[in-house]
């Protein structure tokens, strides 16, 4: 997927001002926020299970090369063959050879965030064969010319039910609907015929399994069921990080997935996929590949904010972020929005291709508290924004003026002078009521587009405690 | 007991009157208070901006002031929380401060988490009288960094004439964010904006929080949509003052 991310804050402004969008986010807001909420509460001990989560999410990093070696053995022995992706550009090739392999033309998906990474779509449009999007909303977003998603769980969350009515009528050739069930019974008319006839079937993988050498499909639409094992060829993608040691660690895992996702105490369908189909077995794909990608996730291994790969894709921190929820998904420009893209994009595209992100939050912590596997997103967000100071990387101004108030706060006599200049300076500016409709250019003028500033008191608290102390004496 | 008063920069450039409040509900509720006259910033913009050496220096600076204090206790749940869970990770290079950093963490407060927690101040005991009807905005640093909710809820209730309202989302942020607020004008203008629907729609007569720098954002946005609910300190609630325009 191309890298937008550079242009947050106009992708920001124009999307602040799509009134159509905001009516839909607010629709968003409230339904993952309370049913997460309402969810966790079915667990005895959420605190502790979240604890738990952290730690065996951690273990398994902390000795990825072990997992995944066993992980490549034990699906190996079950007939899978694992393919590891360093870059983008090689899950693409890998796709591209395995299709041309069994001569495969149509190839169906379901839905998978790290095929977006590279663009896969328009990888196998490109050497000529079909692409199905079977996941509803990924199939949404594909007969929209290929609509960047806007969000990890819910791909078209963005969109309202009479955009998706239009796009289908249009589409499709139907006559318009607008019950969201004949909707989806639209979709499912459109899909099953694709199931049938297609040659390949793609999917993600929320998680790899080291010791059966499984893939885990969390879904609840039953697209991603059918798409890896009516065609005769699987392919999973995925990243190094998705894998975990045992079955009993996707259990625990799984008790807070579906839960912080979407508030279900599961979701509608769990499939564990171990090897090929085995002689007399009904089900399954004859052919099974995973494809196994870095694309970054080592140098993030590696770094600071290696914390962030703890992540098991939930979106309970774009659901609860204050920004995410009022700019929507793409703003942030590429595959991973909100708080857990804003360490994501700049780690795997560049801190230079998405320098705003790290710094488009208040952070106000509320994805940090909501994390079930606890990652402490604004400390990261904060560990980015070290890396472009560092690196000299933020605005002169801006570096210029965060100088200037740490330069005069190190020496408390001239800070004491120049303050009380300013402040009675900005209270002049204040006027009647108290309010400075318009900041200098420069002295956080940002401020003042759509807000007063307040003015100050026009005395401060150091010089008015000074006097009132010599007066009672008590100055010490 | 010796309370050291981390008035806050904000406190000091922009609302006064705040940190005199403060001092007189610590004294009032026993403590003995002291006011470092040479404190500044905390070093918190630096910190957030990515500037660990100028956060290091005014967070050293900061300890050195505060060190003869039993506790350290500031009316800004952002600025305590600045201390309480950053200051070890700002000064954790640096081997004279570290350990010193951690201590002062442990006795660093919120003020109505100290009046409520230490120093047991009672609902009956807060000499502030309102008449109207307020509600509570749940500063993001005071409520997740600190653990503040109760608190200021369990003194408010002792105001004589007040009461107090929930509006919807307390917890959601009002977008300040710091040096946000002006890198993301248009960002944060918004999210002040949906706090202060919250606010209008509850229909009370103030809001009511812990900290300056949110409290800028949220009444520099009432009063440019215009609407005149007014923004008070819980401390100068609390003391009394808050009739006071």
């Amino acid at each position: 997927m191309q890298v937008a991310s550079i242009h947050f804050k106009e992708r920001a402004h124009e999307k602040l001002n799509d009134a159509q969008l905001q009516k839909n986010l607010v629709k968003f807001k409230g339904k993952f926020v309370e049913a997460r909420r309402r969810a966790l509460t079915e667990l005895d001990d959420a605190d502790a299970t979240r604890d738990y989560a952290r730690d065996l999410r951690q273990r398994g990093l902390d000795a990825l090369d072990v997992w995944l070696e066993m992980f490549e053995r034990n699906a190996t022995a079950r007939g899978a063959t694992v393919l590891w992706a360093e870059t983008p550009a090689d899950i693409n090739r890998l796709v591209l050879e395995i299709a041309s392999r069994h001569g495969a033309h149509k190839v169906i998906k379901s839905k998978s965030m790290v095929s977006e990474e590279s663009a896969l779509d328009h990888a196998l449009e490109g050497a000529g064969h079909t692409v199905v999007e079977t996941d509803l909303g990924e199939y949404i977003l594909q007969i929209n010319d290929y609509e960047p998603p806007s969000h990890i769980i819910g791909p078209a969350l963005h969109k309202s039910k009479e955009e998706v009515s239009e796009l289908f009528a249009r589409k499709h050739g139907t006559p318009r609907k607008d019950d969201i069930e004949a909707l989806c019974l639209e979709a499912r008319h459109v899909l099953r015929e694709h199931y049938l006839t297609a040659d390949i079937g793609i999917s993600g993988g929320n998680f790899f399994v080291a010791e059966t050498g499984s893939v885990v499909l969390v879904t609840n639409e039953g697209n991603a069921t059918l798409a890896t094992t009516l065609p005769k060829v699987h392919i999973a993608i995925s990243g190094i990080e998705k894998v975990v040691p045992t079955l009993e660690d996707i259990a625990t895992l799984m008790r807070l997935l579906p839960r912080s996702a979407t508030g279900q105490s599961i979701s509608n369908y769990v499939d564990v996929l171990t090897g090929v189909k085995g002689d007399g077995e009904f089900h399954g794909a004859e052919h099974m590949y995973f494809i196994v990608v870095d694309s970054g996730r080592t140098s993030v291994l590696a770094s600071d904010v290696k914390e962030a790969l703890r992540c098991i894709r939930c979106g309970a921190c774009m659901n609860h972020c204050p920004v995410y929820q009022n700019v929507g998904g793409h703003s942030y420009g590429w595959v991973y929005p909100g708080p857990i893209g804003s360490i994501l994009t700049p780690m795997y595209v560049g801190l230079e291709n998405a320098p705003d992100l790290p710094q488009a939050s208040t952070l106000c912590n509320q994805c940090g508290i909501v994390c079930p596997v606890r990652i402490p997103l604004p400390d990261l967000q904060r560990k980015l924004r070290e890396k472009e100071f560092e690196g000299g990387m933020r605005p002169w101004h801006e570096r210029a003026g965060l100088k200037l108030w740490s330069w005069f706060a190190q020496r408390p006599a001239l800070y004491g002078w120049a303050s009380r200049i300013g402040v009675r300076h900005l209270h002049r500016l204040g006027g009647a009521r108290g309010m400075i409709r318009k900041l200098p250019l420069g002295f956080g003028a940002g401020w003042t587009d759509e807000r007063d500033m307040p003015a100050p008191a026009g005395r401060t608290f150091r010089e008015l405690y000074k006097e009132a102390a010599a007066r009672n004496g008590a100055l010490r | 007991m010796r309370v050291g008063l981390l008035v806050t920069c904000l406190v000091d450039l922009m609302r006064p009157r705040v940190g005199f409040a403060a001092l007189e509900l610590l004294e009032r509720a026993g403590a003995t208070v002291v006011v470092p006259p040479a404190q500044t910033c905390c070093g918190q913009p630096a910190y957030n901006s990515g500037d660990r050496a100028d956060a290091a220096s005014l967070a050293r600076k900061l300890v050195d002031e505060f060190d003869d204090c039993d506790y350290v206790v500031a009316p800004s749940g952002s600025c305590s929380g600045m201390l309480r869970t950053h200051y070890a990770d700002v000064l954790r290079d640096d081997p004279a401060y570290a350990e010193r950093a951690k201590a002062l963490a442990a006795r660093t407060y919120e003020l109505t988490q100290f009046l409520v927690d230490v120093l047991k101040m009672r609902a009956d005991a807060v000499p502030g009288t309102f008449a109207g009807t307020i509600a509570y905005h749940d500063c993001c640093a005071g409520l997740r960094e600190m653990g503040v909710k109760a608190q200021p809820r369990a003194l408010l209730a002792g105001v004589d004439g007040l009461a107090v309202k929930e509006m919807a989302e307390p917890e959601t942020c009002c977008g300040f964010g710091g040096t946000f607020s002006i890198k993301f004008g248009e960002i944060s203008s918004r999210l002040a904006d949906n706090k202060c629907q919250h606010i209008v729609t509850a229909g009370v007569d103030a809001v009511v929080m812990g900290d300056v720098g949110c409290m800028l954002n949220v009444e520099g946005r009432l009063r440019r949509r215009g609407d005149t609910v007014r923004v008070l300190h819980v401390a100068e609630v609390l003391a009394g003052d808050g009739k006071a325009r």
